[in-house]
């Protein structure tokens, strides 16, 4: 059981979900962080002030999968985030402990092998 | 105040009519950088200021070729296709009496140009989130000489078709029919976003849009108000149908709304709100309050069906430009060859009231215009994609107009910004992000 954090460009969050989706990896979360990976930094203007803006936007996807989903899941993150240009993130890939469904109470494995809603 | 000032009014010149057209004009003004309020809005956060910047641009593109060349050739003369270059660089605008009114033609020049900035700013709409801020401004600089004032010229300036016997009281012809039409072109040649279809593209600022459109109803009392230059009966009928029409038109948008997804939308009200104001526009002095009412009413049908089927094409006309302008300049254009009524205008009778020629020289004027706009404006795109990329790349359009193309954020946290302090002789380079 691993959890794999992937820190995407916000306009490719959209390409990586569908990517995820196709994988069979269901149970996703998302957040906006700012980040800097090395880019160029970006140039801002505001009347007299200018500005370097060392932090760029972008997508921290988390994403806890069974041992079997790992790699579908990094595969997924690197096709959908993927441009080829400097700046499109990295993954991260940490060892899960323990998860619990809140609902259920089931845990491990049960607690992150998605069930068909409804 | 003294003597003196009142001396210096020129003959034919009506101080009640001057001043109630400095109020106007001013109040069109304001209604560029509302309907930058509204599209801005609609679009997503990263293009908000290169949404509202066209706009803004708009005002400052159109109005300085207004009035080196556009005015001149909207008004000048009665010639049947263009006006002539008697009036170019404003040479011979001044105090004296615009021909047909009792107001100074300095001021009627600057109310015909907030015109020319509004319609330059709404074809905005067809093209942003994707469209290069440089290549617009001189889209819309040509365009304002070759589309707007060709048209206005035709309707307002003497040209053919007023002389035809078109009526078009504040602009539905050159402004909303104009901006409509061109607004497909413009959608067709820079084609559509690359996400247009694929994913879902939402507004980002309802707030915006309800504020923008309020304001632009507000704005609308003078560019409906005011086109009668003068404060008589046409410019009261026109004021108040300004307030009746939009009013059904709501109205109804509320009820159309209900029967599709059972909730009354805040976007749909504000988009009611200008498409009600629209169908005003060219019948403002022309039909009855009751007949505004209806023409409100049923003129936002058409409206309303052609925003819920336009998503399905293939056309990203991203912020409906042609429905909420252009197919309302039309019915509103049409609405005067049915409802129009001497005893309310003093100057033709429509269809109800017996006079079915009327409604040919209005469907002339319906068919000939949007054919002009869409023509014209096609062509012109056409032909500046020879020499220059109209649109930005995929990845800048990913990353947002607004980094890109103007370098600042509408919504910058200030965040990771390291300031940079230009050392001596350091030279500051904008690197595209």
């Amino acid at each position: 059981m691993k959890l794999v954090i992937g820190i995407v460009r916000p306009e490719k969050a959209n390409d990586v979900l569908e990517a995820l989706y196709r994988a069979e990896v269901r149970g996703v979360s998302m957040s906006r962080v700012q980040g800097h990976g090395g880019e160029l930094d970006r140039v801002e203007t505001y009347r007299g002030t200018t500005v370097k803006m060392g932090l760029s936007e972008k997508v921290r996807f988390e994403v806890a999968v069974s041992d079997d989903f790992v790699d579908p899941a990094i595969e997924a993150l690197c096709e959908g985030g993927r441009t080829g240009e400097v700046g499109d993130g990295k993954i991260f890939v940490v060892p899960l402990e323990r998860a619990v469904r809140i609902r259920t109470g089931e845990s491990d494995k049960a607690a992150v092998t998605p069930v068909d809603g409804r | 105040m003294n003597g003196l000032a009142l001396a210096a009014l020129p003959a034919g010149i009506d101080s009640g009519d001057t001043a109630w057209m400095l109020v106007a004009t001013a109040l069109v003004l304001m209604m560029t950088p509302a309907l930058g309020l509204f599209y801005a809005g609609l679009v997503r956060s990263k293009n908000t200021l290169n949404t509202f910047m066209m706009c803004i641009g708009a005002l400052a593109v159109a109005g300085v070729v207004w009035a080196l060349l556009g005015y001149s050739l909207a008004f000048d003369g009665t010639g049947s296709l263009l006006g002539g270059l008697g009036y170019a660089g404003l040479q011979g605008v001044d105090f004296l009496p615009r021909e047909g009114t009792a107001i100074p033609q300095l001021l009627f020049f600057a109310f015909q140009a907030t015109f020319c900035m509004i319609t330059a700013a709404l074809v905005s709409g067809a093209v942003v989130e994707r469209m290069r801020f440089g290549p617009f401004l001189v889209f819309i600089a040509l365009w304002s000489l070759l589309v707007y004032s060709v048209l206005a010229h035709w309707s307002f300036g003497g040209g053919w078709l007023s002389a035809n016997g078109t009526l078009d009281f504040a602009g539905g012809i050159p402004v909303e029919m104009g901006s409509g039409f061109s607004a497909l072109a413009a959608a067709v040649v820079v084609g559509a976003r690359k996400d247009y279809g694929r994913q879902a593209l939402l507004p980002h600022n309802a707030m915006y849009v309800l504020l923008g459109a309020g304001l632009l109803w507000f704005g609308w009392f003078g560019f409906n108000g005011g086109s009668g230059f003068a404060t008589g009966d046409p410019s009261v009928l026109a004021f108040v149908n300004t307030l009746l029409t939009p009013a059904c038109s709501l109205l109804v948008w509320f009820v159309l709304d209900l029967i599709r997804g059972r909730k009354v939308t805040a976007i749909g009200a504000a988009t009611a709100i200008v498409v009600g104001c629209v169908l005003i526009t060219p019948a403002g002095a022309f039909i009855s309050p009751g007949w505004a009412m209806v023409l409100g009413a049923v003129g936002a049908l058409p409206c309303y069906l052609l925003i819920m089927w336009r998503p399905r094409t293939r056309v990203d006309e991203t912020l409906d430009v042609l429905a909420a302008h252009g197919v309302a300049g039309f019915t509103g254009i049409l609405a005067i060859g049915l409802f129009a009524s001497f005893a309310w205008n003093g100057v033709a009778d429509g269809l109800f009231y017996g006079d079915a020629a009327q409604l040919g020289h209005q469907a002339l004027a319906a068919l000939v215009t949007p054919l002009y706009a869409f023509g014209m404006t096609y062509v012109l795109l056409r032909a500046m994609s020879l020499f220059t990329a109209l649109r930005t790349s995929e990845h800048e359009e990913a990353v947002g107009m607004d980094v890109v193309q103007h370098g600042e954020e509408a919504y910058a946290s200030g965040e990771g910004a390291i300031l940079v302090l230009p050392a001596d002789g350091e030279k500051l380079v904008a690197e595209p992000g």
